[in-house]
């Protein structure tokens, strides 16, 4: 899976670091490190809603006002079933 | 919105003008009767440029021609306008009427060549003698001597200039480093920048609104300084309105520029006791050292430039992107073609064309609302100002624990080929040299609407108000970027 979290000027100035840095923590935690590509992308076009994050496995998930605080239930929640293993 | 107040000289004016119409008619029709366009801007009968309304057009008419991509086989961005050159008197040392034939003759006296005789209480040189040294002219209490150069000549720090049997001006391909000082200095406009912009236009248009494929707009740090109508964020807003997907700071490939090349004096210092290396961003600097300094090739940085740099984090996380620079540079027009650059940069517009064509397409800028713009730190935003280059890698090789770093600032060609010389016979003190080809940095640039001197002030603000102090995270998107995909 690749994960990319929206670092365009809107999404950076609410955060998308601390969510990348969040999601490097998550992705340890839940040992899916080596299951998951995370990496950065520009504006990805949805600026009110940021911060952005993209998740592509076959499917695309959109995720939209995403934080350092409720990337972990999300991350569980929407992301983690979708990890083919 | 008035235009004219907008640039710094006349000449810039026609240039837009000749540009906005060619973009103008880009999207509403009428390119292919472009021979039109001089008749439209110049309608006459009385001329108000040249001696006759016809030469104004054969002028304008090689403006047209440049506007629209220009000769595509000379590969230099930097071409001369056969019309428009004025065929300048480039005698020397010229004695004036001012002359008073007075008793002193300290003209005659300071001149170490014995090249001033008195004939009929006048002071002649003799032509043969002179090496246009101008002690004379420094000399005569009444400003009697003057020197009659070109100025396109007088600007051209490279010597690529001459003047060919038909007393034009003529560039020296092998020789020109494409720093566009002289298409600043020609009083009548006869030098000037080929323009891309009509293959962005055409970029634009085939990608359909973004759909096909997302044109990224990646803007140079000096922006700030050509915001005279609007501010920064307004610009950002009207760059979108010409149908860019998205506008990225270059700022941001700068902060990993000076990262990289803190590192790379890092690797260098490991492996020798006089560690040399200099900066990589400026093109026109780049091939000057190539052309005039071959032996100190090696100590160019590695790094790609701020501009590559930014590219690449694009197209790493959008794969199909295309990318259009926009800055104050005509080298970088040239930059983009090199090898190294690895295809990155699929276009180059400057700011003069960027008026243009915001012009062209009706966007005031002044009432567009608001873009955030933050994508880089301090450091990254002052890389458009001499010595900030210098002022960052030193702060980052701080961080990294590297030692030893002792910047040299050289501000403008004069300045890298006094420094070079020092260092190529081993005398020079500093170990690191930042090096730009324009006066005061990217904010001199020839393509700027604007080379005031708020210009660093304007710069200076613009990396204070950067949310990032630090480059931390702009290494930490890099980073990101360099992992190998896993999926």
């Amino acid at each position: 899976m690749v994960i990319k979290v929206c670092v365009g000027s809107s999404c950076h100035l609410k955060g998308s670091y601390s969510v990348i840095e969040a999601f490097k923590e998550i992705l340890k935690k839940y040992d899916v490190e080596d299951l998951v590509d995370l990496q950065a992308s520009f504006c990805l076009g949805h600026c009110a809603q940021g911060v952005t994050v993209v998740c592509e496995e076959q499917d695309t998930l959109m995720l939209h006002n995403v934080n350092a605080e409720n990337a972990e239930e999300v991350f569980a929640a929407q992301v983690y079933p979708l990890i083919q293993k | 919105m008035e235009t004219q107040h907008l640039f710094d000289t006349n000449v810039q004016l026609i240039k837009y003008k000749v540009l906005r119409e060619v973009i103008r008619r880009a999207y509403e029709g009428g390119l292919e009767n472009a021979y039109t366009i001089p008749r439209a801007i110049a309608p006459g009968p009385k001329p108000d440029m040249r001696c006759c309304v016809h030469k104004e057009r054969a002028v304008l008419m090689e403006r047209v021609n440049l506007a629209m991509g220009g000769n595509r086989e000379n590969p230099n961005v930097v071409e001369v306008l056969y019309e428009a050159c004025d065929e300048c008197p480039a005698s020397g040392m010229m004695v004036t009427d001012a002359c008073r034939g007075c008793l002193m003759h300290s003209c005659q006296a300071v001149c170490p060549k014995e090249a001033i005789t008195i004939e009929n209480h006048r002071c002649v040189i003799d032509k043969t003698k002179c090496i246009e040294c101008g002690k004379c002219a420094q000399a005569c209490p009444y400003s009697a001597i003057i020197a009659q150069h070109r100025p396109c000549i007088k600007s051209c720090k490279v010597k690529a200039i001459s003047i060919n049997d038909e007393d034009k001006a003529e560039i020296d391909n092998s020789k020109c480093i494409q720093c566009g000082a002289c298409v600043v200095s020609c009083p009548f406009g006869a030098i000037s920048d080929k323009s891309l912009v009509l293959d962005i236009i055409k970029m634009l248009k085939e990608s359909e609104d973004n759909t096909k494929y997302r044109v990224y707009a990646v803007i140079a740090p000096a922006i700030v300084s050509q915001c005279r109508f609007g501010r920064i964020t307004q610009v950002v807003t009207a760059i979108h309105k010409l149908g860019f997907h998205q506008v990225v700071e270059a700022a941001l490939g700068a902060d990993i520029t000076l990262y990289n090349e803190a590192r790379e004096f890092k690797e260098k210092a490991a492996e020798s006791d006089a560690p040399v290396m200099t900066t990589s961003c400026c093109p026109a600097f780049v091939r000057f050292v190539e052309t005039n300094y071959p032996e100190l090739k090696d100590a160019i940085s590695s790094s790609v430039s701020p501009m590559v740099m930014t590219a690449k984090l694009i197209k790493h996380s959008d794969p199909t992107a295309r990318v259009v620079f926009i800055g104050p540079c005509a080298a970088k027009k040239m930059e983009y073609t090199l090898e190294k650059t690895g295809g990155m940069i699929d276009s180059v517009m400057s700011f003069e064309e960027l008026q243009a064509f915001v012009d062209a397409r009706g966007i005031d800028t002044t009432l567009c609302e608001d873009t955030e713009l933050d994508n880089a730190s301090f450091y990254g935003r002052i890389f458009a100002k001499s010595g900030g280059v210098a002022q960052g890698v030193a702060y980052v090789a701080g961080q990294l624990g590297v030692d030893g770093v002792k910047p040299c600032v050289m501000n403008g060609i004069d300045q890298c080929r006094q420094q070079l010389a020092l260092l190529r016979a081993k005398k020079a003190t500093a170990n690191f040299f930042e090096g730009m080809a324009c006066d005061g940095g990217c904010i001199g640039g020839p393509l700027s609407i604007t080379r005031s001197p708020r210009n660093v002030v304007d710069v200076d603000k613009y990396g204070n108000e950067a949310k990032e102090k630090t480059i931390d995270n702009s290494v930490k998107l890099y980073n990101l970027t360099q992992q190998p995909s896993q999926s």
